[in-house]
């Protein structure tokens, strides 16, 4: 009797705990595509990122997290990136710059993994201001 | 234990209590969820009267959480044996006491999502981190104490020795846990009503007559609603400390009235006017400040004299009174009274918000919740123990009889 | 299968713990670059402000609204929620330890520019339990608006009234957004910071370079020979409350 009630708990248990996977079972969710098409990057003569590519989706939020504690602790305000180059760091003035596009390169994949960054509550984006 | 006491001995009104307490809650955290999305706004505080009620409870509440030590003390140290029977009722308040300490603390902050900032980025210059450290510190501790002491006790055994170290060591780190928070004020240049060496002292003065009035009127509703007796003895000992800790308490509130007017500072005194009698046309905690100095001599009038202190009605008053008005001084004065004058010498006045009264009384409802279950373990335990010990007296009785 | 509840909830928690630390990895990866301040940057070891007030009476709106609209300072419109980066007060209320009865009427009326003192010795940093309040090496006293936790014990702290808190969202009340800085949300505390934002790109503060008759002098203090040094020593200047031990940097010429 007590056995019984101990596992309808454990059944029920599992059918609330997996209820996203039933829930997305049979759709279809597509990564999302990114779009690189700003007049930005389309003036840039070699398409790249201040870093590379896999690196840059990997670790931006890292980078990002270390550039703000250099700015704002440190009155470090260049980025000398691996290759040499360097950058001024400032999420809303030089990642926007290029990627001025936010809701189809930042947002899209956020929304896709489901992660709220509040970034936008202070910096500006880019449409808010004309 | 927590099976036995909550399941398998059922008590309906019990379980209302907890459900009345619940809706408290619930309310509580529906006002929570609307300051999360507004901002403190819905709050009654300013840029000028910075922190209110919340930290006004805050602080009280440290003070209740840190005079289980005057239990503990006299218990342990003393072998004061009267005490035996309600120490862990005063660790379990403690323990409902530093939980509530916290959610007011949360629930000040503007950025809770980052609490843990604090101990990401540990900054010891800072009083608050202290404050975090001591009163988790002191959570662990009454936990761990109050659990084996009371496991110990149902099962007919002694608590393992490690537990007496933690006693040991519980008892200063109670008179740390206030001693740090008055620390949070007394060190601020500019804010001349906390800036004095005497808070710590008073703190801990107010704390020992609070918390164990506290205690006085908690036994009284457990011996009518559970029928745990604390014992007769226990209550005329604790009255005793209520009583000393009064009278200490009014005498340091009492000698900061002479420092101010004698030395005619106005920094100084600008906090007292306001209170007491108002300054610049502003007085809105005087009707507080004449109740609580109405309380405290009823207070002191009762409890002084041996025969309304050992009476129950006359005690249970005085109790009330120590309780109320101390409230006023430490919960509700204290805070806002040293930021009243802003550093530019103005005025600014403090009316708590719906929501913030609503958060308030859910954290209350949130401790008086924690509390009553634990008290209902500790009552469970108790009766057991004592049917026990009734059997063997009477057994060693019919064997002296033979 | 004899495990007791209590084994069972303590190994579940230390596999749950051990679980919610993987993340960690890769916070520790660390960045390929490194970093340097901008080649533009106006240096130096300790920067201080001279205000000379008669010099300054008429800029003193410009220096203000200069200062509020780089900054994104909102305008709440409610006394009691106020944020200020900058303010006009009188001498009774910044000098209020050196007031009497009979002071002259021209010194009464006088209207002098409030900021943070970015104190030497400055209470908020030292309460501040994150460190979101810290001075960096040019001796300003900032704010990390990324660390604070709003507990508003700096506003405690602060014997000058220089502190702000964030009691609503202000994005709604800026009237014209900078997009060179950021705004704040609702939750953090704010104050002046000396343009360590201008300063680092080589800029001279907004409102230095807003008072046009040369009322705010700016300069580096451990500098004998800087224009702040210069000023100190050639004028009687007074402070706010150097009685408290705070040791402000800002200065007034009366």
């Amino acid at each position: 009797m007590k056995n019984r009630n101990v596992i309808i708990g454990l059944a029920i248990f599992v059918v609330l705990i997996t209820i996203p996977f039933w829930y997305g079972a049979g759709k279809e969710s597509k990564a999302p595509e990114l779009s690189l098409d700003t007049p930005a990057i389309q003036a840039l003569d070699e398409k790249k990122c201040i870093e590379d590519t896999e690196f840059m989706r990997s670790n931006h939020m890292e980078l990002l997290n270390d550039w703000k504690v250099q700015v704002v602790r440190e009155g470090n305000r260049i980025y000398v990136a691996e290759d040499g180059k360097e950058y001024l760091m400032s999420l809303q003035n030089t990642c926007l710059e290029c990627h001025s596009n936010k809701e189809e390169f930042c947002d899209a994949c956020h929304d896709y993994s489901g992660v709220e960054p509040n970034c936008w509550t202070c910096h500006v984006e880019p449409e808010e201001v004309k | 234990m927590l099976e036995k006491a909550l399941i398998k001995e059922r008590n309906n009104s019990f379980y209302g209590w907890l459900f009345f307490l619940l809706v408290l809650i619930g309310i509580g955290m529906g006002a929570y969820i609307y300051q999360l999305i507004e901002g403190l706004t819905v709050t009654g505080m300013s840029r000028d009267i910075s922190w209110g009620l919340y930290i006004g409870q805050f602080t009280f509440f440290v003070g209740v959480a840190a005079s289980a030590v005057m239990l503990v003390l006299p218990y342990y140290l003393h072998n004061v044996k009267e005490f035996g029977r309600i120490t862990v009722v005063g660790e379990f308040l403690a323990i409902g006491s530093v939980i509530m300490c916290m959610l007011f603390i949360l629930v000040d902050m503007g950025m809770p999502m980052r609490v843990l900032n604090m101990i990401l980025h540990p900054t010891p210059t800072s009083p608050m981190f202290w404050d975090m450290v001591v009163l988790s510190g002191y959570l662990l501790l009454n936990l761990f104490i109050g659990w084996n002491v009371l496991e110990a006790e149902s099962k007919g055994v002694h608590p393992p020795k490690w537990v007496k170290v933690l006693i040991y060591i519980s008892i200063p780190w109670a008179v740390s846990i206030h001693t740090v928070t008055a620390f949070l004020y007394s060190g601020l240049p500019g804010r001349h009503y906390w800036l004095t060496a005497l808070i710590a002292p008073k703190f801990l003065a107010s704390a020992f007559a609070t918390g164990p009035a506290l205690l006085i009127i908690i036994c009284f509703l457990l011996k009518k609603f559970a029928g745990f007796d604390a014992g007769k003895e226990a209550i005329r000992k604790l009255s005793l400390i209520v009583t000393y800790s009064m009278c200490i308490t009014i005498f340091m509130v009492a000698v900061e009235f002479f420092t101010a007017f004698y030395s005619q500072v106005p920094g100084h005194m600008a906090t007292l006017q306001y209170l007491f009698a108002g300054l610049h046309g502003h007085s809105g905690f005087v009707p507080f400040m004449w109740v609580f100095a109405i309380l405290s001599v009823v207070a002191l009038v009762l409890l002084i004299p041996k025969k309304t202190r050992e009476k129950e009605s006359t005690l249970l008053i005085g109790c009330i009174s120590v309780f109320i008005s101390m409230w006023i001084e430490k919960g509700l004065s204290f805070v806002i009274g040293g930021l009243v004058e802003n550093p530019l010498g103005r005025i600014t006045e403090y009316t708590p918000g719906l929501a913030e009264i609503l958060i308030i009384v859910g954290i209350w409802a949130i401790g008086a919740f924690i509390v009553s279950v634990l008290y209902k373990i500790v009552v469970s335990v108790k009766r057991e123990t004592d049917v026990y010990s009734a059997n063997t007296i009477q057994i060693s009785t019919r064997n002296e009889g033979l | 299968m004899d495990i007791s509840r209590r084994k069972f909830l303590k190994v579940g928690g230390a596999s749950i713990l051990a679980l919610g630390a993987l993340p960690l990895r890769n916070v520790l990866a660390g960045t390929p670059g490194s970093y340097k301040p901008d080649s533009k940057a106006k240096k130096a070891k300790n920067w201080a402000m001279v205000i000379d007030v008669n010099k300054l009476e008429d800029d003193l709106e410009a220096c203000i609204a200069a200062c509020h609209k780089i900054h994104n300072v909102p305008d709440i419109g409610n006394p009691k929620e106020e944020i200020k980066w900058a303010w006009i007060d009188t001498y009774e209320h910044l000098f209020l330890d050196n007031k009497h009865d009979y002071l002259d009427e021209e010194m009464k009326n006088k209207k002098f520019l409030a900021l943070c003192n970015h104190c030497e010795n400055a209470a908020c940093v030292r309460v501040c339990p994150t460190k979101a309040t810290f001075k960096n090496a040019e001796g300003i006293v900032m704010m990390d608006f990324h660390r604070c936790i709003g507990c508003r014990y700096c506003i405690a702290a602060c014997p000058y009234g220089a502190r702000s808190f964030n009691f609503r969202d202000p994005r709604p009340y800026i009237e014209e957004i900078n997009p060179e800085f950021p705004t704040r949300m609702k939750g953090v505390v704010e104050k002046c910071n000396f343009c360590a934002e201008r300063l680092a790109v080589g800029l001279q503060p907004a409102c230095v370079e807003a008072s046009k008759n040369g009322g705010i002098i700016f300069g580096d203090l451990d500098d004998p020979n800087s224009e702040v040094r210069k000023a100190l020593a050639a004028h009687h200047t007074i402070q706010r409350k150097t009685n408290l031990g705070t040791q402000p940097k800002v200065f007034y010429i009366v």
